[in-house]
């Protein structure tokens, strides 16, 4: 069954229509990617899920159930790493524990084991500002995870990473999603990212966004730290393709 | 990678060094040139003769230093208060600071010098003028700074919350706030430093003691070395108070000693 059903959803922002009938599902223990130019509305699609924004026409469900009814489904990562600067990185930690009505000490006792698996383990008395860009991003996505909602959804984390940096957080990622499995929903413009990281992709078209196609990835995990195989290879030239000249972008 | 030394500025003696030199040479040259030109005390009287008076007169200094040191901490802490209070009312009514914040902006445009004999006859020549004055001054720089500090919160660290499930409040408590912090604490240095004048005016246009009193009563005996001996005091004070709000804005904004955040 899936997790996520997003049918035929529509969205309009004033006079702009934003998203124009979009179809999706995630299903539990699946990585689904949201490929699209910038701008296409990747980013509305989170902000209906997160609440912050209303449909106006269309049905989500989470598992099985309306999203009205159901606000507690999804894990939010934001685009940066939205860490509050005036907080230690533990309590920056346990924020979405606490925010749900965990006590501080229970919060902390769920997130000190998973530590260091983020490669976190003592900084958690350091405040954000003492971290390096990956580790800061690692602590976002680490506050997003704990929280054990049902659907984590990632608004390009690893976008405001230098290159380097990029790379090996999307290999320890990886690694860290093959041992957990955590059913994701993930928006990015970057198609290697996608390709490299997700079971299926979606790509949106601009403003009025659809879904403009939707293809599978084959290609057996670990796909990163080793050459890329032929067939992701083919796969990203494809993605590539389309985003370059179905998504009605003249350059 | 990571900073493991927190980043805290040089706050060594020899930063002070230059600080100090300036200010000793004024009072220096000030000093030299009362001497060699013979000017007569009673236009421009010599430090040294103004440090001679406060200790002549340490008494009347003392005993007038203490209704001007109440008025300010009482009208300070009326007007914190208060802003406190009214910009958590104004950040969660939009329509009420439309409605108020025309009101407060004009209140900062009524002359002190109109103003303050008006409260003193509205209120007598006890404390309640002096502190209302106070309050009047002090007021708004914190309201503006606290609603504006609301206002820089990080739209990304509120849409976290509230896909958290975070109600207004917890938004409030938890983000609005502490963003508020950097913003209020730079209000109340701007705050502190017109209370205590503000306090010596009030007492100036009509009081039974107090700084504003001595340096009237100075004024009008013609004893220039009384009313800067004062004058002194009154900057004396100020400066202890704004030392308190920088110490007390280094504990409460310990985590920006790491680095603006970002």
């Amino acid at each position: 069954m899936s997790m996520l059903d997003i049918q035929n959803v529509s969205v309009a922002l004033g006079d702009t229509d934003v998203l124009g009938g979009i179809s999706m599902h995630v299903s539990e223990g699946e990585f689904v990617s949201i490929l699209g130019p910038s701008g296409a509305g990747k980013s509305t699609i989170f902000k209906l899920l997160t609440g912050a924004l209303q449909l106006d026409s269309g049905a989500i469900t989470c598992n099985g159930r309306p999203l009205a009814q159901n606000t507690q489904g999804f894990a939010f990562m934001p685009q940066h790493d939205a860490l509050m600067p005036w907080s230690r990185v533990l309590d920056n930690l346990t924020l979405g524990l606490e925010v749900q009505g965990m006590p501080r000490k229970d919060a902390r006792a769920r997130v000190f084991p998973l530590l260091p698996d983020f490669g976190l383990a003592g900084f958690e008395r350091h405040y954000p500002a003492q971290l390096s860009g990956g580790m800061r991003q690692r602590a976002a996505l680490l506050r997003t995870i704990v929280q054990a909602r049902p659907v984590q959804l990632l608004d390009e984390p690893f976008g405001a990473l230098d290159a380097l940096t990029r790379t090996q957080m999307q290999k320890w990622f990886e690694d860290r999603w093959q041992a957990a499995r955590w059913t994701t929903l993930l928006v990015t413009h970057d198609v290697r990212e996608a390709v490299a990281l997700s079971d299926r992709i979606y790509v949106l078209s601009r403003r009025p966004a659809r879904v403009i196609a939707e293809v599978t990835v084959p290609t057996p995990r670990p796909r990163l730290g080793q050459p890329i195989t032929a067939d992701a290879h083919a796969l990203e030239a494809h993605l590539l393709d389309i985003l370059l000249n179905q998504t009605g972008d003249d350059l | 990678m990571q900073h493991p030394l927190p980043r805290r500025p040089g706050r060594g003696l020899a930063r002070g060094i230059p600080a100090v030199l300036s200010v000793v040479s004024a009072f220096l040259i000030w000093e030299v040139y009362v001497r060699l030109s013979g000017i007569s005390p009673l236009m421009l009287p010599a430090p040294s003769r103004v440090l001679d008076q406060m200790v002549l007169n340490r008494v009347i200094l003392w005993e007038n230093t203490i209704p001007t040191l109440h008025a300010t901490l009482a009208g300070f802490s009326l007007s914190l208060t208060v802003a406190f209070v009214l910009s958590i009312v104004l950040d969660f009514m939009p329509r009420v600071r439309r409605a108020l914040f025309p009101i407060f902006v004009v209140s900062q445009t009524l002359p002190l010098v109109a103003i303050a004999p008006l409260v003193v006859l509205w209120f007598g020549f006890d404390l309640t003028p002096k502190v209302l004055l106070v309050a009047l001054v002090t007021f708004f720089p914190m309201l503006v700074a606290l609603v504006d500090g609301y206002a820089s919160t990080d739209p990304e660290i509120e849409g976290l919350l509230r896909s958290m499930g975070a109600s207004r409040s917890v938004v409030f408590r938890r983000a609005r706030l502490p963003s508020a912090m950097p913003y209020f604490f730079a209000g109340l240095r701007i705050s502190i430093t017109y209370a205590v004048v503000a306090a010596i005016f009030a007492e100036y246009v009509g009081a039974r003691a107090g700084l504003g009193i001595v340096i009237l009563n100075a004024k009008n005996s013609f004893r220039p070395d009384l009313v800067l001996a004062a004058v002194v005091i009154s900057s004396a004070l100020t400066l202890v108070l704004f030392a308190i709000t920088a110490l007390l804005q280094r504990a409460v904004l310990r985590w920006r000693d790491f680095g603006d955040g970002r």
